[in-house]
């Protein structure tokens, strides 16, 4: 199968997951056992506001009917609007969304630039102190409680030692960068403000630790078994014939070739990494889709928990997506198997 | 040769219990079970008794792990905590593994369009960051502990479903298999006679994990609100209380914090440990 009859086939599935995306997100929201329009109007609306209000969002009509407004809706990016802050709900996860990407970023970043070498460390050092101290802490780092996590970082670093900030984006003394991509630490960079920029790396450092460890654990576990596959394997044998150091071999040679598995495995922890944003955001303060996710469900804003989780749903099959090819263009094995 | 053959015949034991990693996963659970059994027994006050003379005392001699903003004793709601934590991995992976396993075996054994329908809708649900569909959930239903569950059962069934129906697509064409359809066995009981016990083992396997991963769920959900409510003592609940005094109190966090972690780390262990029992090929490399 040539790539681009995969490319055209996985797209075609992408589709259909997002109609069936489609379907359950509108399910959802229509579970909730209050009356949307009385949750958007308030308990002293009258019966003419509320009529009016479902006469203009289709409340009134037939199911599948609501559903066909819905999507017709969804495909024009009119994801309806925000109960809780009164604007369009894809308005809201515009201004929400940057904050949300550069914590998720920065833990993916520092899940595989530790996950990767505490992979390949434990792998080469199978069953002595290094290998036990990376299973050790990889066991931990997949059954810690996120939020649990990140309440005992800011106890810790800010709370007893004051090193680091407990919460928000950046110090409330400096200015936010001027809006450009809605990272912080690249806007300020662009506007070489670099108060602002370390500002942000220090507030990013503790949540994206906390949002990062259990992506790193994951990450580590699988580097591990996949280089102790690889340095069984002939090729491996054969550079050592030739002489080769061993940090050669095994940076060069099997990590490398051990690296195919684990970038699937990177794919995966993207939707943990999403999900994990939830919890981090809300104890970190951190104004991102997480947070906005967690008080509009509190406040029953279902227009707005629906945008999430579609948003969510779409990220994570678009990552999946993107992995999938990239692991058809880094192994011909599969392409062509 | 009477030695070596004495030596082979000596019943190895079975590789997880050769592993003293996954033994110990077992016996935490052991241990916490009946812990959350004998919990009225066990615990030394009221879970739920207010004692305002005594608000956030440290741990001491009295209290061993101290007492919360409400004066109620840690340790006791540590201990009904564990009954909830149990619960909830037993009741969630019950539910999703019967759900995911019926409609794995469905489309495993029957092919055709209903096995794409069904795996497109699997497809589906695994296409949701898990616990952001399951805050969705439980939001709209109204958070309590048993919507929780419904909704963190809701996102964990595909898994059940996918490793089920793999299994099937291998089994159906064994000679076994075929034999039994040979002597005129009904589908419905190859496939529950002769395949659903085949698939078992990997379905253990999963299910320790999930029972690990539902109480961090569980957990989360309580923690930002569509979980377990207060004032029950459960292990989320009791951290999301604790938040406020994270710098002064911070045992009202730290010890059930603790207890998660040693919970969904024990089912890990014991998970790794039937994994490598079933595929020696994995041993050591998890």
């Amino acid at each position: 199968m040539t790539l681009l009859s995969y490319l055209l086939r996985r797209l075609a599935g992408f589709a259909a997951v997002m109609v069936g995306i489609s379907i359950i997100t509108f399910g959802i929201s229509h579970l909730v056992p209050t009356d949307p329009a009385v949750v958007a109007l308030g308990d002293h609306a009258t019966d003419a506001q509320i009529e009016a209000f479902r006469e203009k969002y289709g409340l009134n009509k037939p199911v599948p009917e609501q559903y066909w407004i819905y999507v017709t809706n969804l495909m024009q990016g009119d994801l309806g609007i925000s109960l809780r802050t009164r604007r369009p709900v894809a308005d809201d996860l515009l201004a929400f969304f940057p904050a949300t990407f550069e914590l998720s970023l920065t833990a993916l970043i520092l899940s595989i630039l530790i996950g990767i070498p505490a992979g390949v460390v434990s792998a080469t050092a199978r069953n002595r102190l290094p290998d036990h101290i990376v299973r050790i802490l990889s066991l931990i780092g997949g059954s810690v409680p996120i939020f649990w996590l990140g309440l005992i970082l800011i106890g810790f670093f800010y709370g007893q030692l004051g090193w680091l900030p407990g919460g928000a984006r950046i110090d409330k003394f400096i200015p936010s960068p001027p809006m450009v991509t809605g990272l912080f630490t690249v806007d300020s960079l662009l506007a070489g403000n670099y108060k602002a920029f370390w500002s942000s790396i220090h507030h990013l450092f503790l949540p994206a630790l906390a949002l990062g460890y259990f992506s790193t654990a994951i990450i580590a576990r699988m580097m591990r078994s996949s280089m102790l596959e690889v340095l069984n394997q002939q090729f491996v044998l054969a550079a050592r014939a030739k002489g080769l150091s061993q940090g050669l071999v095994v940076w060069r040679h099997a990590a490398r070739n051990a690296l195919i598995p684990t970038v699937t495995t990177i794919g995966v922890t993207f939707g943990s990494l999403l999900s994990g944003a939830v919890l981090t955001e809300t104890i970190f303060s951190w104004p991102g889709l997480g947070r906005y996710a967690t008080n509009s469900a509190i406040n029953l804003d279902f227009p707005a928990v629906m945008g999430v989780t579609l948003l969510a749903a779409l990220v994570y099959t678009f990552m999946n997506l993107i992995v999938d090819v990239g692991y058809q263009w880094l192994d011909p094995r599969i392409r062509n198997g | 040769m009477a030695e070596a053959l004495a030596t082979s015949a000596r019943p190895r034991r079975p590789a997880w219990q050769r592993s003293p990693l996954t033994v110990g996963g077992l016996a935490l659970i052991v241990l916490l079970a009946l812990i959350a059994l004998s919990a009225p027994l066990l615990a030394p006050a009221d879970p739920l008794k207010q004692v305002l003379s005594t608000r956030l005392e440290p741990p001491s001699a009295g209290n061993w792990l101290g007492t919360d903003q409400l004066g109620r004793d840690v340790l006791s709601r540590m201990i009904y905590g564990a009954r909830i934590s149990l619960l909830i991995g037993i009741v969630v992976v019950g539910l999703a593994a019967t759900v995911g396993t019926t409609i794995g075996l469905v489309a495993g054994y029957a092919g055709g369009w209903l096995d794409e329908g069904l795996m497109r809708l699997t497809d589906v649900f695994f296409a949701f960051p898990a616990l952001i569909l399951a805050m969705a959930i439980s939001g709209a239903l109204g958070p309590s502990l048993t919507n929780a569950m419904i909704a963190i059962a809701v996102v964990t069934w595909p898994v059940y479903a996918r490793l089920v129906r793999a299994q099937v697509l291998s089994l159906r064409e064994r000679e076994y298999v075929e034999a039994a359809r040979g002597l005129g066995a009904s589908a419905e009981r190859i496939v529950l006679r002769h395949i659903l016990p085949n698939t078992l083992a990997p379905l253990l396997v999963q299910a320790s994990f999930d029972m690990g991963g539902a109480i961090l769920s569980a957990a989360g959900l309580s923690f930002i609100g569509f979980g377990t409510q207060p004032p029950t003592a459960e292990w989320g609940v009791m951290i999301s209380e604790g938040r406020n005094y994270i710098a002064t109190q911070p045992w009202l966090s730290l010890f059930p914090g603790l207890a998660i972690l040693f919970t969904v780390a024990a089912f890990n262990l014991i998970g790794d440990g039937l994994r490598d029992a079933l595929d020696p090929r994995l041993r050591g490399t998890g």
